[in-house]
C-alpha cells in the first residue's frame, strides 16, 4: 500500500515558454497533476492548448526554443529536468513509453515489425535475441494481432492503420513501462477500430497495471478509458477531477461548453434536432498571455472585474478536494443551467419535401491498370447498386468506415467522377416559361436530369450550379492565394452572372448568412481559423443558390467547440425547405443529430437505409449495430460496447459472393452469409440487406 | 475516418512561400529576417545601380582605344581600375558590361519562367500523353550538353542578344517546367480546385488563377538561382567568343581578351572575373534568403 500510493508522475506547477524570433510566449502555465500507479488520466482540450507539449515535457523531448521555466516534473520521485543523458535514455522506452497519433511515423518503414520490437528489450538490458523474439511474439498476441509469428516478418506498410497502431502499442509495452503516454492514439482511425483499440488499452492496463496519460480532443474516448481528467485551455489546467465528477457536474465554463457542444447520444430512436451550443470565438495567442482567466473573452459568465484582473487559482468545486476548477465565479456558474439548448422545429412538420436527388442502383467500378497500361482484370467496386433519395429541406446522411464508398458516392453526385452503372437523377421543380407554358415536363412535379453518369465538365451550367459541395479539410478548401472576397465573388459572377456591384452586395449578404463579420473579406485563408474557413466554404457553396449541398465530413477536422457552430449553420440552411443536404460522416453522434434519412454503407453497398428514426432503432443491420456500439460516448457510465468488430474491411478488389459484411459479422450464419447475397428486408421505407430474420 | 493529409509539410518541402502573402511581403520578410538575403540584395543593387547610371559614372567611353595607355595599364587616379590590353578604361567597361548582363540574364530567365510555367501547368494538370510528351522532350533537351547546344545555335544563327536569350530560355524552361509540374500535381487534387471544377471553370482559368499563384514561392527562389546560373552561362559564352559581338563590353568577353596576360597584367582578367562572381553570389544569397523566409512562414 505504501509502495503503491507513491505517485508515478508528479507535475508540480510547470510552466513552459517558447522563445523565438517573435519573442517569448508562454505555452504552458502552472500545470500540476499527479498520476498514481495504474491510473489513467485524460488530458483534453482543443488544438493549440498545449496537450502535446505537456507530454513531450514529461519525456524531456521539448523542441528547440521550448524550455521549462518553472516547476518540476517528477517521474517515480526523480526530477526529469535534472537527469543526465544516460538516465534519460534508460528512462525513455523503458519506464516511460509513448504512443503517437500517426503510427506510420513511429514505425520504421524499412525494418520488419519483428526487428523493431526485438530492438526494445535489446536496448534495455536483454542479452538473448531468442528470448527477446519470444517476448515480441507474445506481445503481438497480447495486442490481439492475428498470427503473431508471421506478423514479425511483415513490414509496416503491409499492415492496416489499426494493426499498425497495435504494433506501436505492443512496442511501447515491450519494456513494461510504468507510464504510457498516448497522444491522440485513435484520432486517425475508424470508429470501429477506435473502439477495438480502446478496449485493448483497457485490457492491457488491467493486466500490466500501467499508468496511462491519455491525450485526446475527444471527450468520448477519454470517458471510456480514464479515471481522472484534466481540461487544458491556453496552457492552463482549468478543471481537473474524477471523470464522473467532471462529466456529471462540470464546473468551469469551458468544460461545460465542450460538453454542451457535443451532439447528444440519446437513446436509440430519439432523434435530437436540438441546436448545439458552440463556444463562441477562438483561442488566440493573446489569450495565453492574459493575467486573469484565459477563457474570459469567450466566456458567457465572464465579469471583467473578477476574471481579468488577477491570476485565478484552482479551487475546489465541492466538498471533496479532488474536483478543482480555475474559475473566479464558480458558484455562479455551477448554479446556472448546463446550456440553453433550443429545439429546432422538426422539419417533418411541413411534410416530406419533394425528392431532389434520387440514386438508382448507382455503381462505380475502377479498373486497375497494370504495368504498361494493360489491364490486370482487377477492378475495385467502390460503389455498387446504391439507391437512396434526398428530399428538399432534409438531410440525407451517409455513414460507414473509410473505404465504404461514401466519398465515391459524393464524387459521383458532384460530378468529379462519373458512375459506371445505374444513374443519379436531379429532380428539379418544373420551370415555366414567362407565358406559363411548361418548359420541360419530366416526372410529375419537375424535370429529371441524369447526373450520375455525367461528368461535371459535361453538365449544363444550370445543373452545375444546383449541386455544390462543402469539403472536409479546411486547409485545402480555400485557395491560399486568394482573398475571401475573391473566393466568394467569383462564383457569384461566374455562376449567377452578377455585375461587380451586385456581387459585392451579395457577398456581404452571404457573409451575414454564415455569421462572419464582413471585415474578414480582405483576409487570406491562412489568417482565418479552421471554423471560419469552413464557414467561408459553406458560403461559397451557397453562392450559386444550389438545390443540393454535399458535405463531405464537414466538421471532422475541426475542434469540438467549433464543430457545433458549423453543424448549426448547416441545420439552418435547411430551414428554408428548398435545399437538400447530403451529409457524409463517420460520426454517428452528428448523424443522429442532423439526419432525416440515413444510408449505412459497407464496402460500397448500402446495407441499411431509411428514415433516421427507424435506422437508429431495432431492427438493425449487424453493421449498423456495431457502429452504434463503437461510437464513443461522452459518458463515463456508458457500458463498454457489447460488440467490437474484429479485423478490417476486406479489399474492395474481391467482391464477396455473399453478404459484403460476412467476414466481420458477429451474427453471421455459417454457410449462408458467405455464399448467397442477402435478401432485402423492407419495413416501409426502411430497408436492410441481411440474411437474419429481422423483426420490427 | 478519412485522413487529413499534412499539407503544410508538403508546402514546406516544396519551399512554398507562405502562399497567403504577396511577393513583396515575401521580399520584405526575407530581407528583414535574413542577413544573407540582405547581403545578396545589396550586391545586386550595387550592380544594378552601376548599370542604370553607367553613362554618368563612367568617365571614359567604354570602347575608346588609347594605345598610349598600354605602357602603364595599372589603376590610377584617371583610370580607377586601369585599362585593358587595348587601352580601354576598365571601370567604364565593367559598368557598361553590367548593363549587358543585367538585361540579357533577366530577360532570358523571364522567358524561361513563362515558357516553363505554361509547359509545367499543362503537363501537371492535363497529365496523360501531353505530360509524357512535354517531359520527354524536356529530358532530351536536358540530356544534351548545354554548351554544345549554345555553340551550335549561335554558330548557326549568329551571336546576338536575342539568340542568347532564346537559347538560354529554351534550355532552362524544362527545369522550371518540372518545378511547376510538381506543385501542380499536388495542388490540382486540392479541394479548391475541385470546387472550381464544380463551378464550371475552364481549364485555363484553373491553371492560371487557381494553381499558378501557389507555384510562385518555389518559382521566385528558382528565378534568382537561375539568374546566377545564367550570369555564368553568359560569361562562358563571352569567354568562348560566341557572346555578344564586340566591341561592346561583356564581362566574359573581357576575360577572354586578356587571359593570355593573366600573369603580366592580372587586373585585366581578374576584375571582370570578380564582377561575375559577385553578381552570381548576390543572386544565390538572395535565393537562399527567400527560400528560408518561405519555409519559416
Amino acid at each position: 500500500m505504501r509502495e503503491a500510493s507513491q505517485p508515478i508522475l508528479t507535475i508540480e506547477s510547470v510552466s513552459i515558454e517558447a522563445s523565438g524570433r517573435q519573442g517569448v510566449s508562454r505555452i504552458i502555465q502552472d500545470v500540476s497533476l499527479t498520476l498514481a500507479p495504474g491510473e489513467a488520466f485524460g488530458l483534453v482540450g482543443e488544438s493549440g492548448c498545449g496537450k502535446s507539449t505537456v507530454a513531450l515535457a514529461i519525456m524531456r523531448y521539448l523542441g528547440r526554443g521550448l524550455s521549462i521555466t518553472g516547476g518540476r516534473i517528477l517521474f517515480e520521485g526523480r526530477d526529469v529536468g535534472t537527469m543526465g543523458a544516460t538516465d534519460l535514455r534508460s528512462l525513455r522506452g523503458n519506464r516511460l513509453a509513448m504512443v503517437y497519433q500517426d503510427p506510420m511515423s513511429s514505425l520504421n518503414p524499412v525494418m520488419t515489425i519483428g526487428r523493431q520490437l526485438i530492438e526494445v528489450p535489446m536496448l534495455h538490458g536483454e542479452t538473448d535475441v531468442g528470448r527477446a523474439r519470444a517476448r515480441a511474439i507474445a506481445m503481438l498476441g497480447e495486442v490481439r494481432l492475428p498470427d503473431a509469428a508471421a506478423m514479425m516478418d511483415r513490414y509496416p506498410h503491409q499492415l492496416s492503420g489499426g494493426q499498425q497502431q497495435r504494433v506501436v502499442i505492443a512496442m511501447a509495452l515491450m519494456a513494461e513501462p510504468a507510464l504510457l503516454i498516448m497522444d491522440e492514439p485513435t484520432t486517425g482511425l475508424d470508429v470501429t477500430i477506435e473502439a477495438a483499440i480502446l478496449e485493448l488499452v483497457r485490457e492491457l492496463r488491467a493486466k500490466f497495471g500501467t499508468a496511462i496519460l491519455f491525450i485526446s480532443h475527444n471527450l468520448g474516448t477519454v470517458a471510456r478509458l480514464c479515471d481522472r481528467i484534466g481540461v487544458l485551455y491556453a496552457g492552463r489546467l482549468v478543471e481537473t477531477g474524477s471523470i464522473r465528477a467532471v462529466f456529471k457536474a462540470p464546473a468551469h465554463p469551458y468544460t461545460r461548453g465542450l460538453l454542451a457542444a457535443l451532439p447528444k447520444h440519446a437513446e436509440p430512436g430519439d432523434i435530437g434536432h436540438a441546436r448545439l451550443s458552440p463556444i463562441e470565438g477562438t483561442l488566440t495567442a493573446a489569450d495565453r498571455a492574459r493575467t486573469g482567466c484565459a477563457f474570459a473573452p469567450r466566456c458567457g459568465y465572464a465579469d471583467p472585474a473578477l476574471c481579468e484582473t488577477k491570476p485565478i487559482t484552482l479551487a475546489p468545486v465541492d466538498a471533496g478536494a479532488a474536483h478543482l476548477a480555475r474559475c473566479s465565479r464558480l458558484e455562479f456558474v455551477t448554479s446556472g443551467p448546463m446550456s440553453a439548448a433550443q429545439v429546432r422545429p422538426a422539419t417533418a412538420a411541413s411534410g416530406p419535401g419533394r425528392v431532389l436527388l434520387a440514386l438508382d442502383k448507382l455503381s462505380k467500378r475502377y479498373d486497375l491498370s497494370g504495368r504498361f497500361g494493360f489491364g490486370t482484370g482487377a477492378s475495385v467496386y467502390a460503389l455498387s447498386e446504391a439507391s437512396m433519395e434526398a428530399r428538399a429541406g432534409e438531410t440525407l446522411a451517409i455513414v460507414g468506415e473509410s473505404g465504404s464508398g461514401k466519398s465515391t458516392l459524393a464524387k459521383v453526385v458532384s460530378g468529379l467522377t462519373s458512375a459506371t452503372g445505374g444513374e443519379a437523377y436531379l429532380n428539379l421543380p418544373s420551370r415555366t416559361a414567362p407565358g406559363g407554358r411548361l418548359l420541360d415536363a419530366g416526372s410529375p412535379g419537375g424535370s429529371k436530369t441524369p447526373i450520375g453518369t455525367v461528368d461535371v465538365d459535361q453538365r449544363t451550367a444550370d445543373t452545375r450550379r444546383r449541386v455544390q459541395m462543402v469539403f472536409q479539410n479546411p486547409d485545402a478548401t480555400l485557395n491560399p492565394s486568394h482573398s475571401i472576397e475573391f473566393a466568394l465573388t467569383r462564383p457569384l459572377r461566374q455562376q449567377r452572372g452578377l455585375s461587380r456591384a451586385q456581387a459585392r452586395a451579395e457577398v456581404i449578404r452571404l457573409m451575414e448568412r454564415v455569421r462572419l463579420p464582413a471585415d474578414l473579406l480582405r483576409r487570406k485563408p491562412h489568417q482565418l481559423s479552421g471554423g471560419q474557413r469552413q464557414r467561408v466554404a459553406v458560403a461559397r457553396a451557397l453562392a450559386g443558390q444550389p438545390d443540393l449541398i454535399i458535405a463531405d465530413e464537414p466538421v471532422s477536422a475541426l475542434d469540438v467547440s467549433v464543430q457545433a457552430a458549423i453543424v448549426n449553420l448547416l441545420g439552418e440552411l435547411l430551414e428554408g425547405g428548398d435545399l437538400a443536404l447530403v451529409l457524409i460522416s463517420h460520426d454517428l453522434g452528428l448523424v443522429r443529430h442532423m439526419a432525416d434519412r440515413v444510408a449505412v454503407m459497407y464496402l460500397g453497398r448500402v446495407v441499411e437505409y431509411g428514415p433516421s428514426g427507424q435506422v437508429f432503432k431495432p431492427p438493425f443491420h449487424p453493421y449498423t449495430e456495431a457502429l452504434l456500439e463503437a461510437a464513443p460516448k461522452p459518458d463515463p457510465d456508458a457500458r463498454a460496447p457489447a460488440i467490437v468488430l474484429a479485423g478490417s474491411m476486406p479489399s474492395p478488389t474481391q467482391r464477396p459472393a455473399g453478404c459484403v459484411f460476412a467476414s466481420r459479422c458477429p451474427k453471421k450464419i455459417d454457410g449462408v452469409c458467405e455464399r448467397s447475397a442477402p435478401p432485402v428486408r423492407a419495413f416501409g421505407e426502411h430497408r436492410i440487406e441481411c440474411h437474419l430474420e429481422l423483426g420490427p | 475516418m478519412t485522413e487529413v493529409l499534412p499539407r503544410i509539410e508538403t508546402d514546406k518541402a516544396l519551399g512554398h512561400a507562405d502562399p497567403g502573402d504577396g511577393w513583396l511581403s515575401l521580399f520584405r520578410r526575407s530581407l528583414s529576417a535574413s542577413p544573407i538575403a540582405t547581403f545578396g540584395a545589396s550586391i545586386i543593387l550595387f550592380w544594378a545601380l552601376c548599370a542604370i547610371f553607367a553613362p554618368w559614372i563612367a568617365f571614359h567611353p567604354p570602347n575608346k582605344i588609347d594605345p598610349m595607355l598600354i605602357a602603364d595599364p595599372y589603376p590610377s587616379m584617371e583610370h580607377w581600375l586601369g585599362v585593358d590590353n587595348l587601352g580601354r578604361d576598365m571601370w567604364a567597361r565593367i559598368v557598361y558590361g553590367a548593363r549587358t548582363v543585367l538585361t540579357v540574364a533577366p530577360t532570358a530567365v523571364l522567358c524561361a519562367a513563362i515558357l516553363g510555367s505554361i509547359l509545367g501547368l499543362l503537363s501537371g494538370y492535363r497529365g496523360g500523353w501531353i505530360d509524357a510528351l512535354i517531359m520527354r522532350v524536356g529530358d532530351t533537351l536536358l540530356a544534351f550538353p548545354k554548351i554544345i547546344l549554345y555553340l551550335i545555335v549561335i554558330a548557326k544563327f549568329g551571336a546576338s542578344a536575342f539568340n542568347i536569350i532564346a537559347v538560354i530560355g529554351l534550355t532552362s524552361a524544362p527545369i522550371i517546367a518540372r518545378i511547376v509540374r510538381a506543385v501542380t500535381l499536388d495542388v490540382k487534387n486540392r479541394e479548391y480546385v475541385a470546387a472550381a471544377r464544380m463551378r464550371g471553370e475552364s481549364a485555363a482559368y484553373i491553371m492560371l488563377v487557381e494553381i499558378l499563384p501557389n507555384v510562385r514561392g518555389p518559382l521566385i527562389v528558382d528565378f534568382f538561382l537561375r539568374l546566377g546560373y545564367t550570369t555564368i552561362a553568359i560569361g562562358v559564352l563571352g569567354f568562348l567568343g560566341v557572346g555578344l559581338p564586340p566591341p561592346d563590353p561583356d564581362w566574359g568577353g573581357m576575360v577572354k581578351e586578356t587571359y593570355g596576360m593573366l600573369f603580366v597584367y592580372p587586373h585585366m582578367t581578374l576584375i571582370p572575373c570578380f564582377a561575375i562572381s559577385t553578381l552570381v553570389i548576390g543572386f544565390n544569397f538572395l535565393a537562399t534568403g527567400l527560400k528560408e523566409a518561405g519555409q519559416d512562414a
